[in-house]
């Protein structure tokens, strides 16, 4: 795969470094002389000086035949103009672009971005994943069904303990795919399975009824 | 007609004052409150400090009611990603974009929003009146 790579800071170094080493072709786009010329000193001619944004410079690295571009500056603007003038002018299939604002990811779908990675996000889900009392962690976008998986924790002051899964009223746009318990092994629910404190519901919902789902299965 | 503009440069001041003075709502927003200086004393219109990429900043001079949104920061990809935001997001009826990049620019006309790229316009401003000379002369 021909994957170009655009902004050469810590993160761009060390992504183009290990896609180097997965046997990709790799090309990172940095504007700043200096660290380009650090780069090609350690690993030969995989960096090229250059505007990631500018059509010009996209024309001379061969952008046509990319079948991937990773914006990854620290500016969420040049990230998305970097991966749309990818996609438009030289119809490059996959574009990938790193975010700050968790708010510029419903713009950078609608415009068009096929992935989009918000590092605040990424850090906020992490944090909340090991809060004890947190009722309902991503696990898992799936980007183009625009659905999640996600974990439900049932505690002990829930107030659906004891009830069986067809009393509880689910939102229609959700799964329940897997009950882990406290204790024993994990199964597939059935309409008759009862809930138990110290349960964690494995299930596949849309954004939207998020809120819903956990509030059906907690009962607070 | 309610016009806000992002980024108070010598053409933002100058568009907000023009557009104020024929009676027009004008909001400018900018980064740098220093900015405001270029605005004349008889401007009638809002100056208020804020970033045109959050979404926030953009509610509060009061993007959802704007019929128009002009961005003209010094930062092309600034300008494209806040008249895109105000386009997709807040469906502004019109946005108006500097992008000084002429590819750019085109890419981004032909992709729905209304561009200018002073590069373009000026060169070809300059190289009218020095040919339009030339055949005088």
């Amino acid at each position: 795969m021909y994957i170009i790579v655009v902004g050469g800071g810590r993160l761009g170094y060390y992504l183009l470094k290990a896609l180097l080493n997965e046997g990709h072709e790799v090309l990172l786009l940095e504007k700043n002389e200096r660290i380009c010329s650090t780069i090609i000193e350690e690993m030969g001619s995989v960096c090229y000086r250059g505007d990631g944004c500018e059509a010009a410079t996209l024309a001379e690295v061969g952008t046509g035949r990319a079948d991937m571009m990773a914006a990854v500056t620290g500016d969420d603007e040049d990230n998305l103009v970097a991966c749309q003038v990818a996609k438009h002018k030289y119809n490059v299939p996959r574009t990938i672009a790193r975010l700050r604002n968790p708010q510029n990811v419903a713009l950078f779908k609608k415009l068009g971005i096929d992935v989009t990675i918000s590092t605040t996000d990424l850090i906020l889900e992490a944090i909340e994943r090991e809060l004890p009392t947190h009722p309902l962690t991503h696990l898992l976008t799936i980007e183009e069904k625009g659905q999640v998986i996600v974990d439900v924790k049932i505690s002990p002051e829930s107030a659906t303990v004891g009830k069986t899964m067809k009393e509880l009223s689910l939102p229609k746009e959700s799964k329940l795919a897997l009950v882990i318990p406290h204790e024993g092994s994990a199964h597939v629910p059935s309409a008759n399975t009862i809930l138990r404190a110290g349960d964690q519901i494995i299930a596949l919902t849309n954004p939207e009824s998020e809120e819903a789902l956990r509030a059906a299965l907690r009962g607070i | 007609m309610k016009i806000v503009i992002m980024g108070c440069g010598r053409v933002g001041a100058r568009l907000a004052s023009l557009l104020d003075a024929d009676g027009h709502t004008v909001t400018v927003l900018d980064n740098d409150t220093y900015s405001f200086r270029r605005l004349p004393p008889t401007f009638g219109g809002t100056a208020l400090f804020g970033q045109g990429l959050n979404q926030e900043s953009l509610k509060k001079v009061g993007i959802e009611e704007a019929d128009i949104f002009v961005a003209l920061t010094q930062g092309d990809n600034r300008n494209v990603v806040s008249c895109q935001i105000a386009k997709h997001i807040f469906n502004v009826p019109r946005v108006m974009c500097r992008i000084y990049d002429p590819l750019r620019e085109e890419m981004y006309s032909a992709l729905g929003l209304e561009t200018i790229s002073p590069t373009k316009v000026f060169a070809q401003l300059l190289k009218e009146k020095i040919e339009g000379e030339k055949t005088e002369g």
